[in-house]
Protein backbone atom coordinates (compact mmCIF):
# COMPACT_ATOMS: atom_id res chain seq x y z
CA UNK A 1 0.00 0.00 0.00
CA UNK A 2 1.26 3.10 -1.05
CA UNK A 3 1.63 6.13 1.58
CA UNK A 4 -0.75 8.32 -0.18
CA UNK A 5 -3.00 5.46 0.43
CA UNK A 6 -1.96 4.53 4.19
CA UNK A 7 -3.05 8.63 4.69
CA UNK A 8 -6.32 8.69 2.90
CA UNK A 9 -7.61 5.56 4.87
CA UNK A 10 -6.51 7.23 8.12
CA UNK A 11 -8.16 10.37 7.12
CA UNK A 12 -11.52 7.79 6.27
CA UNK A 13 -11.55 6.56 9.19
CA UNK A 14 -10.90 9.75 11.23
CA UNK A 15 -13.43 11.57 9.71
CA UNK A 16 -16.20 8.69 11.87
CA UNK A 17 -13.99 8.25 14.77
CA UNK A 18 -12.56 5.15 14.42
CA UNK A 19 -9.01 3.81 14.22
CA UNK A 20 -7.84 1.50 11.01
CA UNK A 21 -8.01 -2.05 10.97
CA UNK A 22 -5.36 -3.58 11.30
CA UNK A 23 -6.49 -7.29 13.19
CA UNK A 24 -5.19 -9.71 10.23
CA UNK A 25 -8.33 -11.93 10.82
CA UNK A 26 -10.46 -8.61 10.32
CA UNK A 27 -11.84 -8.15 6.07
CA UNK A 28 -11.79 -4.69 5.15
CA UNK A 29 -12.71 -2.93 1.95
CA UNK A 30 -11.63 1.11 1.48
CA UNK A 31 -13.24 2.99 -1.18
CA UNK A 32 -12.10 6.77 -1.55
CA UNK A 33 -14.05 7.81 -4.81
CA UNK A 34 -13.16 5.78 -7.43
CA UNK A 35 -10.29 4.40 -5.93
CA UNK A 36 -10.12 1.27 -3.91
CA UNK A 37 -7.58 1.86 -0.66
CA UNK A 38 -7.26 -0.71 0.51
CA UNK A 39 -8.68 -4.36 0.36
CA UNK A 40 -7.56 -6.93 2.79
CA UNK A 41 -9.50 -10.57 2.73
CA UNK A 42 -10.15 -13.60 5.12
CA UNK A 43 -10.34 -17.37 4.07
CA UNK A 44 -13.53 -18.20 2.51
CA UNK A 45 -15.13 -13.95 1.35
CA UNK A 46 -14.07 -13.07 -2.24
CA UNK A 47 -14.28 -9.42 -3.27
CA UNK A 48 -13.33 -8.35 -6.45
CA UNK A 49 -13.69 -4.45 -7.30
CA UNK A 50 -13.35 -2.66 -10.52
CA UNK A 51 -12.65 1.16 -10.64
CA UNK A 52 -15.48 2.74 -12.93
CA UNK A 53 -15.33 6.23 -14.04
CA UNK A 54 -17.10 7.73 -10.93
CA UNK A 55 -16.94 4.58 -8.37
CA UNK A 56 -16.41 1.03 -8.35
CA UNK A 57 -18.34 -2.32 -9.42
CA UNK A 58 -17.84 -5.11 -6.45
CA UNK A 59 -18.01 -8.67 -6.10
CA UNK A 60 -18.17 -10.32 -3.31
CA UNK A 61 -19.11 -13.39 -2.25
CA UNK A 62 -19.06 -16.25 0.50
CA UNK A 63 -18.31 -19.50 -0.40
CA UNK A 64 -20.74 -22.55 0.34
CA UNK A 65 -20.39 -23.27 3.94
CA UNK A 66 -17.81 -20.38 5.02
CA UNK A 67 -18.73 -18.90 8.48
CA UNK A 68 -16.70 -15.36 8.09
CA UNK A 69 -15.95 -15.17 12.18
CA UNK A 70 -15.23 -11.65 12.52
CA UNK A 71 -17.32 -8.83 10.66
CA UNK A 72 -15.99 -7.58 7.64
CA UNK A 73 -15.36 -3.74 7.13
CA UNK A 74 -15.99 -1.38 4.96
CA UNK A 75 -15.53 1.94 4.03
CA UNK A 76 -16.80 3.85 1.58
CA UNK A 77 -16.32 8.22 1.22
CA UNK A 78 -15.16 11.06 -0.30
CA UNK A 79 -13.65 13.45 1.98
CA UNK A 80 -13.75 17.00 -0.61
CA UNK A 81 -16.45 18.61 -0.82
CA UNK A 82 -17.89 18.11 -4.23
CA UNK A 83 -18.07 15.10 -6.25
CA UNK A 84 -19.78 11.66 -7.35
CA UNK A 85 -19.28 7.76 -6.39
CA UNK A 86 -21.55 5.53 -7.71
CA UNK A 87 -21.08 2.10 -5.93
CA UNK A 88 -21.95 -1.66 -7.65
CA UNK A 89 -22.15 -4.20 -5.89
CA UNK A 90 -22.89 -7.88 -6.57
CA UNK A 91 -23.12 -9.97 -3.49
CA UNK A 92 -23.93 -13.33 -3.30
CA UNK A 93 -23.75 -15.79 -0.07
CA UNK A 94 -23.67 -19.55 -0.91
CA UNK A 95 -25.28 -21.64 0.69
CA UNK A 96 -24.73 -22.38 4.42
CA UNK A 97 -22.54 -19.09 4.00
CA UNK A 98 -22.30 -16.71 7.10
CA UNK A 99 -21.14 -13.13 6.97
CA UNK A 100 -21.62 -9.70 8.86
CA UNK A 101 -20.27 -6.34 6.96
CA UNK A 102 -19.89 -2.92 8.70
CA UNK A 103 -20.15 -0.40 6.04
CA UNK A 104 -19.61 3.34 7.09
CA UNK A 105 -20.39 5.45 4.23
CA UNK A 106 -18.19 8.97 5.20
CA UNK A 107 -18.99 12.63 3.35
CA UNK A 108 -17.94 14.83 6.20
CA UNK A 109 -16.95 17.56 4.77
CA UNK A 110 -19.98 18.04 1.88
CA UNK A 111 -21.27 20.51 0.04
CA UNK A 112 -22.17 18.53 -3.11
CA UNK A 113 -21.73 15.02 -3.12
CA UNK A 114 -24.18 12.30 -4.69
CA UNK A 115 -23.41 8.80 -3.58
CA UNK A 116 -25.42 5.91 -5.33
CA UNK A 117 -25.93 1.97 -4.01
CA UNK A 118 -26.70 -0.62 -6.58
CA UNK A 119 -27.14 -3.77 -4.70
CA UNK A 120 -28.21 -6.75 -5.89
CA UNK A 121 -28.13 -9.65 -2.37
CA UNK A 122 -28.41 -12.98 -2.91
CA UNK A 123 -28.45 -14.70 0.46
CA UNK A 124 -28.15 -18.80 -0.40
CA UNK A 125 -30.03 -21.71 1.24
CA UNK A 126 -30.09 -21.38 4.52
CA UNK A 127 -27.11 -18.67 4.76
CA UNK A 128 -26.69 -15.54 6.35
CA UNK A 129 -26.11 -12.08 6.05
CA UNK A 130 -26.23 -9.11 8.34
CA UNK A 131 -25.77 -5.63 6.71
CA UNK A 132 -25.10 -2.65 8.74
CA UNK A 133 -24.92 0.73 7.23
CA UNK A 134 -23.78 4.13 9.05
CA UNK A 135 -23.54 7.14 7.20
CA UNK A 136 -21.53 10.16 8.60
CA UNK A 137 -22.27 13.40 6.90
CA UNK A 138 -21.25 16.82 6.86
CA UNK A 139 -22.75 19.85 8.23
CA UNK A 140 -24.50 21.37 5.60
CA UNK A 141 -25.99 18.36 4.31
CA UNK A 142 -25.07 18.58 0.54
CA UNK A 143 -25.38 14.97 0.19
CA UNK A 144 -27.38 13.23 -1.97
CA UNK A 145 -27.53 9.24 -1.13
CA UNK A 146 -29.56 6.81 -3.51
CA UNK A 147 -29.12 3.83 -1.86
CA UNK A 148 -30.96 0.89 -3.68
CA UNK A 149 -30.73 -3.28 -3.31
CA UNK A 150 -32.70 -6.18 -4.89
CA UNK A 151 -32.60 -8.80 -2.14
CA UNK A 152 -33.07 -12.80 -2.85
CA UNK A 153 -33.39 -15.15 0.28
CA UNK A 154 -33.50 -18.31 -0.75
CA UNK A 155 -34.91 -21.18 1.18
CA UNK A 156 -33.81 -20.62 5.22
CA UNK A 157 -31.86 -17.93 4.68
CA UNK A 158 -31.55 -14.69 6.67
CA UNK A 159 -30.97 -11.32 6.22
CA UNK A 160 -30.80 -7.91 8.23
CA UNK A 161 -30.18 -4.91 7.38
CA UNK A 162 -29.68 -1.82 9.35
CA UNK A 163 -29.34 2.17 7.54
CA UNK A 164 -28.92 4.80 9.97
CA UNK A 165 -27.78 8.09 9.98
CA UNK A 166 -25.55 8.59 12.89
CA UNK A 167 -23.87 12.66 12.86
CA UNK A 168 -24.48 15.51 10.44
CA UNK A 169 -27.41 16.31 8.30
CA UNK A 170 -29.14 13.87 5.90
CA UNK A 171 -29.25 16.21 2.68
CA UNK A 172 -31.45 14.01 -0.25
CA UNK A 173 -31.78 10.25 1.07
CA UNK A 174 -34.11 8.05 -0.75
CA UNK A 175 -33.92 4.29 -0.01
CA UNK A 176 -35.35 1.95 -1.87
CA UNK A 177 -35.41 -1.97 -0.96
CA UNK A 178 -37.12 -4.58 -2.24
CA UNK A 179 -36.72 -8.42 -1.12
CA UNK A 180 -38.43 -12.19 -2.25
CA UNK A 181 -38.49 -13.92 0.57
CA UNK A 182 -38.27 -17.52 0.22
CA UNK A 183 -39.20 -20.68 2.41
CA UNK A 184 -38.50 -20.50 6.09
CA UNK A 185 -36.50 -17.15 5.33
CA UNK A 186 -35.92 -14.51 7.63
CA UNK A 187 -36.07 -10.70 6.57
CA UNK A 188 -35.65 -7.36 8.71
CA UNK A 189 -35.02 -4.08 7.00
CA UNK A 190 -34.57 -0.89 9.54
CA UNK A 191 -33.84 2.70 8.68
CA UNK A 192 -33.33 4.99 11.53
CA UNK A 193 -32.87 8.30 10.42
CA UNK A 194 -33.02 11.87 11.77
CA UNK A 195 -33.51 14.79 9.72
CA UNK A 196 -33.14 18.58 9.63
CA UNK A 197 -32.79 21.73 8.31
CA UNK A 198 -34.05 21.36 4.86
CA UNK A 199 -33.52 17.49 4.43
CA UNK A 200 -35.52 15.66 2.46
CA UNK A 201 -36.14 11.59 3.60
CA UNK A 202 -37.63 9.19 1.22
CA UNK A 203 -37.63 5.73 2.40
CA UNK A 204 -39.18 2.92 0.16
CA UNK A 205 -39.00 -1.13 1.90
CA UNK A 206 -41.05 -3.23 -0.17
CA UNK A 207 -41.17 -7.32 0.70
CA UNK A 208 -42.82 -9.95 -0.94
CA UNK A 209 -42.80 -13.15 1.42
CA UNK A 210 -43.79 -15.82 -0.80
CA UNK A 211 -42.54 -18.95 0.63
CA UNK A 212 -43.96 -21.29 2.83
CA UNK A 213 -43.67 -19.75 6.52
CA UNK A 214 -41.44 -16.76 5.36
CA UNK A 215 -41.34 -14.14 8.07
CA UNK A 216 -40.88 -10.34 7.58
CA UNK A 217 -39.95 -6.98 9.74
CA UNK A 218 -40.28 -3.59 7.83
CA UNK A 219 -38.98 -1.10 10.24
CA UNK A 220 -38.40 2.49 9.76
CA UNK A 221 -38.08 5.17 12.50
CA UNK A 222 -37.83 8.91 11.53
CA UNK A 223 -36.89 11.91 13.88
CA UNK A 224 -37.60 15.36 11.91
CA UNK A 225 -37.28 18.98 13.07
CA UNK A 226 -36.83 22.22 11.53
CA UNK A 227 -38.26 22.14 7.73
CA UNK A 228 -37.37 18.90 7.19
CA UNK A 229 -39.85 16.21 5.51
CA UNK A 230 -40.19 12.36 5.32
CA UNK A 231 -41.83 10.34 3.33
CA UNK A 232 -42.16 6.27 4.32
CA UNK A 233 -43.84 3.99 1.47
CA UNK A 234 -43.49 0.52 3.14
CA UNK A 235 -44.89 -2.88 1.34
CA UNK A 236 -45.09 -5.82 2.74
CA UNK A 237 -47.20 -8.23 0.72
CA UNK A 238 -47.73 -12.25 1.73
CA UNK A 239 -48.57 -15.13 -0.81
CA UNK A 240 -47.80 -17.92 0.88
CA UNK A 241 -49.09 -20.12 4.18
CA UNK A 242 -47.53 -18.85 7.41
CA UNK A 243 -46.06 -16.45 6.31
CA UNK A 244 -45.78 -13.85 8.65
CA UNK A 245 -44.77 -10.31 8.49
CA UNK A 246 -44.67 -7.13 10.45
CA UNK A 247 -44.16 -3.00 9.38
CA UNK A 248 -43.51 -0.52 11.60
CA UNK A 249 -43.71 3.18 11.28
CA UNK A 250 -42.46 5.45 13.39
CA UNK A 251 -42.16 9.17 12.93
CA UNK A 252 -41.28 11.84 15.44
CA UNK A 253 -41.98 15.65 13.99
CA UNK A 254 -41.07 18.61 15.78
CA UNK A 255 -41.07 22.82 14.79
CA UNK A 256 -42.40 22.83 10.57
CA UNK A 257 -41.25 19.17 10.00
CA UNK A 258 -43.34 16.98 8.23
CA UNK A 259 -43.53 13.32 7.64
CA UNK A 260 -46.02 11.04 5.95
CA UNK A 261 -46.27 7.28 6.16
CA UNK A 262 -48.12 4.97 3.79
CA UNK A 263 -47.77 1.47 5.39
CA UNK A 264 -49.61 -1.00 2.92
CA UNK A 265 -50.02 -4.66 3.91
CA UNK A 266 -51.47 -7.21 1.56
CA UNK A 267 -52.37 -10.83 2.17
CA UNK A 268 -53.27 -13.12 -0.68
CA UNK A 269 -52.96 -16.59 1.82
CA UNK A 270 -55.54 -17.09 4.40
CA UNK A 271 -52.65 -19.02 6.49
CA UNK A 272 -50.55 -15.50 5.93
CA UNK A 273 -50.52 -13.19 9.18
CA UNK A 274 -49.40 -9.67 8.48
CA UNK A 275 -49.85 -6.38 10.84
CA UNK A 276 -48.31 -2.92 10.76
CA UNK A 277 -48.00 -0.06 13.18
CA UNK A 278 -47.65 3.66 12.39
CA UNK A 279 -47.70 6.18 14.55
CA UNK A 280 -47.01 9.87 13.55
CA UNK A 281 -46.46 12.57 15.49
CA UNK A 282 -44.70 14.85 18.70
CA UNK A 283 -42.97 12.80 21.37
CA UNK A 284 -45.50 10.49 23.46
CA UNK A 285 -46.25 12.94 26.21
CA UNK A 286 -45.82 10.41 28.77
CA UNK A 287 -42.55 9.27 27.72
CA UNK A 288 -41.66 12.90 27.76
CA UNK A 289 -42.92 13.31 31.46
CA UNK A 290 -41.71 9.95 32.72
CA UNK A 291 -38.16 11.82 32.20
CA UNK A 292 -38.85 15.12 32.64
CA UNK A 293 -39.86 13.68 36.46
CA UNK A 294 -36.30 12.33 36.72
CA UNK A 295 -35.62 16.29 36.19
CA UNK A 296 -34.50 16.12 32.75
CA UNK A 297 -36.07 19.47 30.92
CA UNK A 298 -38.13 18.81 27.67
CA UNK A 299 -35.68 19.07 25.47
CA UNK A 300 -33.13 16.84 27.23
CA UNK A 301 -36.09 14.02 27.13
CA UNK A 302 -36.56 14.50 23.85
CA UNK A 303 -32.87 14.21 22.79
CA UNK A 304 -33.21 11.08 24.76
CA UNK A 305 -36.37 9.42 23.24
CA UNK A 306 -35.41 10.54 20.23
CA UNK A 307 -31.39 9.20 20.33
CA UNK A 308 -33.43 5.45 21.49
CA UNK A 309 -35.75 5.48 18.29
CA UNK A 310 -33.01 5.87 15.91
CA UNK A 311 -30.42 3.72 17.70
CA UNK A 312 -30.44 0.11 16.61
CA UNK A 313 -32.25 -2.40 18.34
CA UNK A 314 -30.43 -3.30 21.48
CA UNK B 1 -49.38 14.29 63.64
CA UNK B 2 -48.30 17.93 63.47
CA UNK B 3 -44.54 17.08 62.45
CA UNK B 4 -43.51 20.04 59.80
CA UNK B 5 -44.91 18.49 56.37
CA UNK B 6 -42.98 18.26 53.58
CA UNK B 7 -45.78 18.09 51.19
CA UNK B 8 -49.06 20.25 52.04
CA UNK B 9 -51.82 20.01 49.62
CA UNK B 10 -54.45 22.76 50.18
CA UNK B 11 -57.80 22.96 48.93
CA UNK B 12 -57.64 20.81 45.87
CA UNK B 13 -60.11 20.62 43.09
CA UNK B 14 -59.16 19.35 39.77
CA UNK B 15 -62.68 19.45 36.94
CA UNK B 16 -62.03 17.54 33.79
CA UNK B 17 -64.89 16.82 31.01
CA UNK B 18 -67.24 19.29 33.55
CA UNK B 19 -66.51 16.63 36.74
CA UNK B 20 -65.01 17.06 39.47
CA UNK B 21 -62.48 14.69 39.36
CA UNK B 22 -60.75 15.72 42.79
CA UNK B 23 -62.91 17.55 44.81
CA UNK B 24 -61.62 20.16 47.80
CA UNK B 25 -58.98 18.14 49.08
CA UNK B 26 -56.36 19.24 51.99
CA UNK B 27 -53.73 16.80 52.93
CA UNK B 28 -50.24 17.23 54.79
CA UNK B 29 -47.55 14.73 54.07
CA UNK B 30 -45.28 14.55 57.11
CA UNK B 31 -41.25 14.36 56.52
CA UNK B 32 -39.65 10.71 56.31
CA UNK B 33 -42.79 8.70 57.04
CA UNK B 34 -44.39 6.26 54.15
CA UNK B 35 -47.76 7.26 53.35
CA UNK B 36 -50.71 5.65 51.91
CA UNK B 37 -53.91 6.89 50.12
CA UNK B 38 -56.15 4.49 49.35
CA UNK B 39 -59.42 4.09 47.53
CA UNK B 40 -61.62 1.87 44.88
CA UNK B 41 -60.85 2.18 41.18
CA UNK B 42 -62.08 5.87 40.05
CA UNK B 43 -61.87 7.28 43.20
CA UNK B 44 -59.12 9.88 41.68
CA UNK B 45 -55.61 8.59 43.56
CA UNK B 46 -53.92 8.82 40.13
CA UNK B 47 -55.42 12.13 39.29
CA UNK B 48 -54.02 13.03 42.39
CA UNK B 49 -50.78 11.97 41.89
CA UNK B 50 -50.47 13.91 38.29
CA UNK B 51 -51.28 16.78 39.87
CA UNK B 52 -49.24 16.98 42.76
CA UNK B 53 -46.36 16.10 40.14
CA UNK B 54 -47.60 18.90 37.86
CA UNK B 55 -48.16 16.73 34.38
CA UNK B 56 -49.25 18.87 31.64
CA UNK B 57 -52.80 17.17 31.52
CA UNK B 58 -53.46 18.03 35.68
CA UNK B 59 -52.37 21.67 36.02
CA UNK B 60 -55.44 23.76 35.59
CA UNK B 61 -55.91 22.57 39.44
CA UNK B 62 -57.73 25.12 42.19
CA UNK B 63 -55.95 25.35 45.37
CA UNK B 64 -52.56 24.94 45.81
CA UNK B 65 -49.84 22.23 46.42
CA UNK B 66 -46.91 23.33 48.20
CA UNK B 67 -43.71 21.36 48.43
CA UNK B 68 -40.84 22.08 51.12
CA UNK B 69 -43.32 24.84 52.41
CA UNK B 70 -43.19 26.62 48.97
CA UNK B 71 -46.17 26.47 46.40
CA UNK B 72 -45.15 24.67 43.18
CA UNK B 73 -48.15 24.97 41.31
CA UNK B 74 -46.93 27.33 38.37
CA UNK B 75 -43.28 24.80 38.40
CA UNK B 76 -43.73 22.33 35.26
CA UNK B 77 -43.00 18.56 36.29
CA UNK B 78 -39.22 18.74 35.62
CA UNK B 79 -38.92 21.83 37.75
CA UNK B 80 -40.80 19.67 40.44
CA UNK B 81 -38.83 16.96 39.74
CA UNK B 82 -35.84 19.10 40.38
CA UNK B 83 -36.76 20.28 43.71
CA UNK B 84 -36.76 16.72 45.27
CA UNK B 85 -40.29 15.00 43.98
CA UNK B 86 -40.83 12.31 41.62
CA UNK B 87 -43.25 9.41 40.88
CA UNK B 88 -43.58 6.39 39.60
CA UNK B 89 -46.11 5.57 36.81
CA UNK B 90 -49.37 2.94 37.53
CA UNK B 91 -48.47 2.03 33.93
CA UNK B 92 -44.69 3.02 33.13
CA UNK B 93 -43.68 4.15 29.44
CA UNK B 94 -41.69 2.02 27.50
CA UNK B 95 -39.37 3.60 25.12
CA UNK B 96 -37.89 1.76 21.45
CA UNK B 97 -33.66 1.85 21.79
CA UNK B 98 -33.35 3.27 25.45
CA UNK B 99 -31.37 0.70 27.73
CA UNK B 100 -32.32 0.09 31.24
CA UNK B 101 -28.87 1.96 31.81
CA UNK B 102 -29.25 4.86 30.45
CA UNK B 103 -33.09 5.41 31.86
CA UNK B 104 -31.84 4.56 35.18
CA UNK B 105 -29.12 6.97 34.80
CA UNK B 106 -31.35 9.70 32.81
CA UNK B 107 -32.11 11.02 36.70
CA UNK B 108 -29.62 9.20 38.92
CA UNK B 109 -27.52 12.09 41.45
CA UNK B 110 -24.49 9.68 41.10
CA UNK B 111 -24.00 8.95 37.73
CA UNK B 112 -21.56 5.73 37.70
CA UNK B 113 -22.27 2.05 36.62
CA UNK B 114 -22.13 1.27 40.23
CA UNK B 115 -25.59 2.80 41.08
CA UNK B 116 -26.94 0.80 38.25
CA UNK B 117 -25.99 -2.32 39.41
CA UNK B 118 -26.80 -1.56 43.07
CA UNK B 119 -30.63 -0.24 42.21
CA UNK B 120 -31.07 -3.15 39.99
CA UNK B 121 -30.13 -5.62 42.80
CA UNK B 122 -32.35 -3.46 45.15
CA UNK B 123 -35.04 -4.80 42.79
CA UNK B 124 -34.47 -8.04 42.18
CA UNK B 125 -32.98 -7.80 38.50
CA UNK B 126 -29.54 -9.19 37.70
CA UNK B 127 -27.72 -6.14 36.31
CA UNK B 128 -25.90 -8.15 33.88
CA UNK B 129 -29.22 -9.19 32.23
CA UNK B 130 -30.81 -6.42 32.50
CA UNK B 131 -28.51 -3.37 31.99
CA UNK B 132 -28.08 -3.77 28.42
CA UNK B 133 -31.82 -4.24 27.78
CA UNK B 134 -34.07 -1.33 26.28
CA UNK B 135 -36.94 -0.28 28.31
CA UNK B 136 -39.29 -1.39 25.52
CA UNK B 137 -42.37 -3.74 25.30
CA UNK B 138 -39.94 -6.54 25.59
CA UNK B 139 -39.67 -6.26 29.28
CA UNK B 140 -42.45 -7.43 31.13
CA UNK B 141 -45.47 -5.55 32.90
CA UNK B 142 -43.71 -6.40 36.47
CA UNK B 143 -40.22 -6.01 35.03
CA UNK B 144 -40.97 -2.86 33.89
CA UNK B 145 -42.28 -1.25 36.94
CA UNK B 146 -39.43 -2.89 39.21
CA UNK B 147 -36.65 -1.02 36.31
CA UNK B 148 -39.15 2.24 36.75
CA UNK B 149 -38.28 1.66 40.88
CA UNK B 150 -34.55 1.22 40.24
CA UNK B 151 -34.26 4.52 38.26
CA UNK B 152 -36.33 5.97 41.31
CA UNK B 153 -34.04 4.58 43.67
CA UNK B 154 -31.15 6.09 41.48
CA UNK B 155 -32.82 9.59 42.03
CA UNK B 156 -32.56 9.83 45.74
CA UNK B 157 -35.37 11.71 46.21
CA UNK B 158 -36.83 13.99 48.98
CA UNK B 159 -40.67 12.91 47.96
CA UNK B 160 -41.82 9.79 46.13
CA UNK B 161 -45.55 9.20 44.37
CA UNK B 162 -45.89 5.39 44.22
CA UNK B 163 -48.85 4.88 42.07
CA UNK B 164 -50.01 1.24 42.63
CA UNK B 165 -46.41 -0.02 43.29
CA UNK B 166 -48.03 -4.03 43.06
CA UNK B 167 -49.52 -3.88 40.36
CA UNK B 168 -48.66 -6.89 37.92
CA UNK B 169 -46.14 -7.77 40.45
CA UNK B 170 -45.64 -11.22 42.26
CA UNK B 171 -44.88 -12.64 45.29
CA UNK B 172 -41.06 -12.49 45.67
CA UNK B 173 -40.84 -9.05 43.65
CA UNK B 174 -43.35 -7.67 46.09
CA UNK B 175 -41.02 -8.40 48.85
CA UNK B 176 -37.85 -6.69 46.68
CA UNK B 177 -40.12 -3.83 46.28
CA UNK B 178 -41.16 -3.51 49.96
CA UNK B 179 -37.52 -3.78 50.65
CA UNK B 180 -36.99 -1.13 48.68
CA UNK B 181 -39.75 0.91 50.41
CA UNK B 182 -37.47 0.50 53.39
CA UNK B 183 -34.78 1.46 51.77
CA UNK B 184 -36.18 4.63 50.87
CA UNK B 185 -37.28 5.83 54.15
CA UNK B 186 -34.08 4.75 55.67
CA UNK B 187 -32.32 7.38 53.25
CA UNK B 188 -35.09 10.19 54.26
CA UNK B 189 -37.38 9.98 51.52
CA UNK B 190 -41.14 10.51 52.11
CA UNK B 191 -43.17 8.16 50.46
CA UNK B 192 -46.72 8.40 48.90
CA UNK B 193 -48.01 4.93 48.26
CA UNK B 194 -51.04 4.86 45.77
CA UNK B 195 -52.84 1.56 46.33
CA UNK B 196 -56.83 -0.35 46.51
CA UNK B 197 -54.45 -2.92 48.45
CA UNK B 198 -54.20 -3.46 52.14
CA UNK B 199 -51.32 -5.23 51.79
CA UNK B 200 -49.74 -2.59 50.53
CA UNK B 201 -51.17 0.17 53.05
CA UNK B 202 -50.01 -1.65 55.96
CA UNK B 203 -46.66 -0.94 54.90
CA UNK B 204 -47.49 2.59 55.59
CA UNK B 205 -47.27 4.58 58.89
CA UNK B 206 -50.33 6.85 57.91
CA UNK B 207 -53.19 6.90 55.59
CA UNK B 208 -56.01 8.62 53.94
CA UNK B 209 -59.12 7.10 51.99
CA UNK B 210 -60.52 8.60 49.49
CA UNK B 211 -63.80 7.99 47.59
CA UNK B 212 -65.55 10.05 44.46
CA UNK B 213 -62.35 12.59 44.42
CA UNK B 214 -63.30 13.36 48.33
CA UNK B 215 -61.48 12.61 50.99
CA UNK B 216 -63.14 10.31 53.51
CA UNK B 217 -60.87 9.39 56.56
CA UNK B 218 -56.95 9.70 57.37
CA UNK B 219 -54.63 8.56 60.52
CA UNK B 220 -53.25 5.43 61.42
CA UNK B 221 -53.00 2.77 59.07
CA UNK B 222 -55.07 0.79 61.24
CA UNK B 223 -57.96 2.61 61.62
CA UNK B 224 -57.55 3.56 57.87
CA UNK B 225 -57.52 -0.52 57.25
CA UNK B 226 -60.42 -1.31 59.56
CA UNK B 227 -62.72 1.55 57.90
CA UNK B 228 -61.67 0.27 54.63
CA UNK B 229 -62.22 -3.27 55.14
CA UNK B 230 -65.79 -2.49 57.18
CA UNK B 231 -66.93 0.49 55.08
CA UNK B 232 -65.18 0.04 51.66
CA UNK B 233 -65.08 -3.59 50.34
CA UNK B 234 -68.48 -4.61 51.03
CA UNK B 235 -69.62 -0.98 49.42
CA UNK B 236 -72.65 -1.32 46.71
CA UNK B 237 -72.03 2.03 45.82
CA UNK B 238 -68.32 2.90 45.28
CA UNK B 239 -67.49 6.43 44.40
CA UNK B 240 -70.94 7.72 45.63
CA UNK B 241 -70.22 8.43 49.49
CA UNK B 242 -72.81 8.97 51.42
CA UNK B 243 -72.82 12.93 52.59
CA UNK B 244 -72.42 12.47 55.97
CA UNK B 245 -69.61 10.40 55.64
CA UNK B 246 -68.78 12.01 58.99
CA UNK B 247 -64.71 10.88 60.21
CA UNK B 248 -62.83 13.97 58.41
CA UNK B 249 -58.88 14.48 58.22
CA UNK B 250 -57.20 14.46 61.54
CA UNK B 251 -60.04 13.04 64.14
CA UNK B 252 -58.07 10.11 65.03
N1 LIG C 1 -59.04 13.19 31.30
C1 LIG C 1 -60.15 12.81 31.97
N2 LIG C 1 -61.36 13.27 31.61
C2 LIG C 1 -62.47 12.86 32.28
N3 LIG C 1 -62.45 12.02 33.29
C3 LIG C 1 -61.28 11.54 33.70
C4 LIG C 1 -60.05 11.90 33.06
N4 LIG C 1 -59.05 11.26 33.66
C5 LIG C 1 -59.61 10.53 34.65
N5 LIG C 1 -60.94 10.69 34.67
C6 LIG C 1 -61.89 10.08 35.59
O1 LIG C 1 -61.50 10.46 36.88
C7 LIG C 1 -61.78 9.44 37.80
C8 LIG C 1 -60.56 9.15 38.63
O2 LIG C 1 -59.59 8.50 37.84
P1 LIG C 1 -58.22 8.01 38.45
O3 LIG C 1 -57.45 7.37 37.36
O4 LIG C 1 -57.56 9.11 39.18
O5 LIG C 1 -58.74 6.91 39.48
P2 LIG C 1 -57.90 5.93 40.42
O6 LIG C 1 -58.36 6.17 41.80
O7 LIG C 1 -56.47 6.05 40.16
O8 LIG C 1 -58.47 4.51 39.95
P3 LIG C 1 -57.70 3.08 39.76
O9 LIG C 1 -57.73 2.45 41.10
O10 LIG C 1 -58.59 2.37 38.80
O11 LIG C 1 -56.34 3.33 39.25
C9 LIG C 1 -62.28 8.26 37.00
O12 LIG C 1 -63.69 8.24 37.06
C10 LIG C 1 -61.83 8.57 35.61
O13 LIG C 1 -62.70 8.02 34.64
MG1 LIG D 1 -55.01 4.78 39.34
Amino acid sequence: MSDEHGEMIRRLYASIGEACVIEPNVAHVEVHGNRVLGLHLVDGLKVEADETDDGISARVRVEPGRVIETPVRICFGLLPERGVQRIKMDVDIAEGGRVAVLASCTFPNAVQILHTMDADIRVGKDAQYLYLERHVHGKSGGVTIVPKARVILEEGARFRTDFELIRGLVGDIDIDYHAVCGPRSVLEMAARVSGAGDDRIKIREEATLEGEAARGVLTTNVAVRERARAEIFNTLLATAPYARGHVDCKEIIQGEAQARATPIVDVRHPKAHVTHEAAIGSVDSKQLETLMAHGLTEEEATELIIEGLLSPSL
Amino acid sequence: MREKAILEIRNLVLRMSGRSILDDLSMGFARHRVHAVIGPNGAGKSTLACAIMGLSDYRRYEGSILFKGEPVDELPVDQRARRGMTMAWQEPARYEGLSVERFILSGAAKKSKETVREVLEQVGLDPARYGGRAVDKTLSGGERKRVELASILAMRPLLVIMDEPDSGIDMDALARIFDALEFLKANGSTVLLITHSVAVLERADHGFLMCDGKLICEGGVEKIRRYYANKCMPCDHPNEPHSDFGERAGDE
